[in-house]
């Protein structure tokens, strides 16, 4: 995957494991967990976010999506794995180091009202990383302060105010000024447009691309929201169970999505137009997502894949590339044969990398 | 009895306003509809526009104060709901009107299991004793498709997922077989996979059971393939009512049409800008003089600063509150026609 030298971030079998305690003998005594339980949130993720682009990030509801997202700031711990950027492994940094690059690395919140500290003003908010990082002084900061706020759309005027006399969508735009008050070059941008009004979802998305635009950002855009991430990114990354399952250019991907976790998400997306809708065939998935603490073994997806067989539950499939720049991770699929409905029909089995990933790694 | 033409609600220009130290909110002003039996309604607009508070009258809801129904009527079944005694009321509501919540953590009790909360609604509406009650609550949890639903039943809530949740609360409404479910939001909180679920899930009951649906969302892509009808709402007043298809086809009114463009949808990108809706959705306490949507819409012109704008019909079933429905619905009709969506550009559609 390192095929472009303008790569910005590069993600090497980063893994976040909270461990949830259980399996010692303190435990069997005070009836606890008489098992080890560990949540493989981000578990092994290679991945190169390059210069300049937005990746969409999709998956349901405990994937992992923000624990990666966090991980790559070091806002959660990672617990093996490296996070490279300008040359240096993030993961490993020391806190001084990570201080210092939190000018560059930035994120933007779900819930704009929960991230927003409702005692103080917006015009303090927005100020805030601008004087941790002495990046101006005095006078100069409110002026930057008022040229940001005018920058996501804000009225200028609006500084003195506090959090909760601004609507969602305002609150939102707050958190993006905040984002952008140290000029960072990556920013994370988790669940943005979530709790907005579809009207407002719509300002936002187009604020955050001009942005790009005229920051020539690189964003790290996590939803669930798949015709939000097909609008705004150029690659999009498929998670599940902690995994990078597909990964490949937004508009392909949709198009002629590989892997069968793919299909059915994007099946499931309602299309707001009824003529479409009345036609449509869904996929429907079996079932929510299992729980991360002891996922299935083999390919995390065989509980609810229509396609699985034996072999899912044993091999751990590897992210391969199938088509040019279009990765998957599924045993019933190669670069030869790509299309798993075919092969299915074909009665091929297992076709792809035969070898379970662990033993590839080692 | 009221004559019902077959109609299992009547709404009939319904207002319901509320007391707040901001003046007085009408949080819905003047809404109109039938329901027949085994028909869906789609209600979307944005947040404050009036949905919940809609629906929550038609239950008799409304807490009071500092809300009040101050006019209009509700017929359910031939039923003035608005002369009902409370415990009248009870005894429909939940029996015969069932209703669904955005989110299922608050409707369910966190200490007692799913089984209590299941047998609860049917000994107090049906009669049945505690075995019966049982057996029922096993069945709707099947019905609902929660996997090994004898064992499950006797789960508490906090041991389901939010999917599973959601099913137990849709298992609650419809143990009565209820003549009308209304749902509101039922999917919002919900990944896509679990909402087509629960789509699929209302679909599948409506058509074996025949219940009229109102459902709730500001997802235009639920509504599009779940509904008969739709009223858009825009500051408590109805914007737009047409017929499903016919309002995605030939929308009459800016607002709708300004919804319908900022969703972002593959089959119809043209540029990479996406089109947004200028402005804030508005406060329905201090609304602006005129038409409210009137300082975010691209085409008022000065009468829409003066005056409310009238609620005209296009035809039988689809009326616009717009100085120029007329003009936004023949502007459609030429779009449409120039688009001349064809069955192949149906097929090839990026999602279809
Ligand atoms: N601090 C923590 N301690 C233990 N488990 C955690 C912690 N944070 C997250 N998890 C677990 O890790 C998994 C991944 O969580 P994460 O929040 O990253 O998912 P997500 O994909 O962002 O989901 P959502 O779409 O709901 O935001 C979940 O199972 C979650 O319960
Ligand atoms: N108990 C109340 N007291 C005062 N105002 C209320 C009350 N309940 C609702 N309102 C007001 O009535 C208006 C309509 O609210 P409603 O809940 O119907 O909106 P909605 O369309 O369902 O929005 P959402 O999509 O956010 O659920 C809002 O302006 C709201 O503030
Ligand atoms: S590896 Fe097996 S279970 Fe996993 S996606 Fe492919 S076919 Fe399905
Ligand atoms: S009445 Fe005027 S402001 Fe209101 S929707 Fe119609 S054109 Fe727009
Ligand atoms: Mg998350
Ligand atoms: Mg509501």
């Amino acid at each position: 995957m390192n095929e472009n030298g303008n790569t910005l971030i590069s993600l090497r079998n980063l893994q976040v494991h909270y461990d949830l305690g259980g399996g010692t003998l303190v435990d069997r005594i005070t009836g606890g967990s008489r098992v080890r339980r560990v949540v493989k949130a981000v578990d092994g993720v290679n991945l190169d976010i390059k210069r300049g682009e937005t990746l969409g990030l999709v998956g349901e509801s405990g994937c992992g999506k923000s624990t990666l997202g966090k991980a790559i700031l070091r806002l959660t711990e990672p617990t093996g794995g490296q996070v490279f950027y300008g040359g240096k492994d993030l993961a490993h940094a020391s806190s001084g180091e990570m201080r210092e690059q939190r000018k560059n690395l930035q994120m933007i919140f779900q819930d704009p009202y929960a991230s927003l500290n409702p005692r103080m003003t917006v015009g303090q908010i927005i100020a805030e990383p601008i004087r941790t990082f002495n990046l101006s002084n005095g006078g100069n900061v409110e002026a930057k302060v008022q040229d940001l706020m005018e920058t996501v759309g804000l009225n200028r005027r609006f500084t003195k105010r506090y959090p909760h006399e601004f609507s969602g969508g305002q609150r939102q735009r707050i958190g993006i000024a905040r984002a952008l008050a140290v000029d960072p070059e990556f920013i994370v941008a988790d669940e943005p447009i979530s709790a907005l009004d579809v009207s407002i979802q719509a300002q936002i998305m187009n604020l955050m691309e001009r942005l790009q635009r005229e920051k020539n950002l690189t964003y790290l855009f996590i939803s669930h929201d798949l015709r939000a991430i097909r609008h705004v990114a150029d690659r999009v990354a498929v998670m599940y169970l902690g995994k990078i399952v597909e990964l490949g250019d937004a508009k392909t991907v949709y198009a002629e999505p590989l892997m069968p976790y793919t299909k059915a998400l994007i099946s499931a997306v309602p299309i707001p137009d009824p003529e479409i809708e009345a036609k449509r065939e869904r996929i429907t998935l079996k079932g929510d997502v299992p729980s991360p603490i002891n996922p299935p073994s083999g390919c995390h997806f065989n509980t609810r894949c229509r396609y699985a067989i034996e072999d899912c539950r044993r091999i751990d499939p590897a992210l391969v590339e199938i088509k040019p720049k279009h990765y998957a991770a599924c045993i019933r699929i190669s670069p030869e044969r790509p299309h798993i409905d075919e092969n299915d029909a074909a009665g091929l089995g297992a076709i792809g990398e035969g070898i379970p990933e662990t033993e590839k790694r080692s | 009895m009221i004559e019902t033409n077959g109609h299992i609600l009547t709404v009939n220009d319904l207002r319901t306003y509320f007391q707040t130290e901001d003046g007085v909110v009408k949080a819905v002003d003047g809404i109109t509809f039938t329901l027949a039996k085994g028909e869906t309604l789609g209600i979307v607009g944005e947040s404050g526009s009036g949905k919940s508070v809609t629906n929550l009258s038609i239950m008799r809801l409304i807490p009071e104060p500092p809300g009040k129904i101050v006019s209009g009527d509700i017929i359910f079944d031939g039923i003035d709901v608005r002369k009902l005694s409370i415990d009248d009321v009870r005894s429909i509501r939940g029996k015969r009107i069932a209703m669904i919540f955005q989110d299922p953590m608050t409707s369910l009790n966190p200490f007692l299991k799913i089984s209590t909360q299941l047998m609860e609604v049917t000994e107090l509406h049906l009669g049945h004793t505690k075995a019966q009650a049982h057996r029922h609550a096993v069945k709707m949890l099947e019905t609902v498709g929660i996997p090994d639903a004898a064992n499950r039943v006797n789960s508490y809530p906090h041991e389901f997922s939010g999917g599973m949740r959601q099913r137990v609360m849709i298992a609650m409404a419809l143990s009565c077989d209820p003549e009308l479910l209304i749902a509101d939001e039922p999917t919002t909180a919900l990944d896509v996979t679990i909402q087509a679920q629960i789509l699929e899930l209302i679909k599948d009951l409506k058509a074996r059971m025949g219940t009229s649906v109102i459902l709730i969302t500001h997802d235009l892509g639920v509504v599009a393939g779940m509904t008969d009808k739709i009223i858009v709402m825009y500051a408590g007043k109805v914007f737009e009512q047409a017929p499903t298809r016919e309002l995605f086809a030939t929308p009459a009114n800016p607002y709708t049409k300004g919804l319908l463009k900022s969703v972002p949808d593959p089959a119809h990108e043209e540029g990479t800008e996406l089109y947004q809706i200028p402005g804030l959705p508005p406060d329905v306490a201090h609304l602006p003089p005129g038409c409210p949507f009137s300082p975010r819409c691209e085409r008022a012109e000065d009468v829409c600063h003066r005056e409310f704008p009238p609620f005209v019909q296009i035809n039988e079933n689809h009326w616009s509150l717009c100085h120029f429905a007329k003009e936004v619905y023949a502007e459609s009709v030429r779009e449409r026609a120039a688009a001349n969506l064809s069955e192949t550009q149906i097929e090839s559609h990026p999602l279809a």
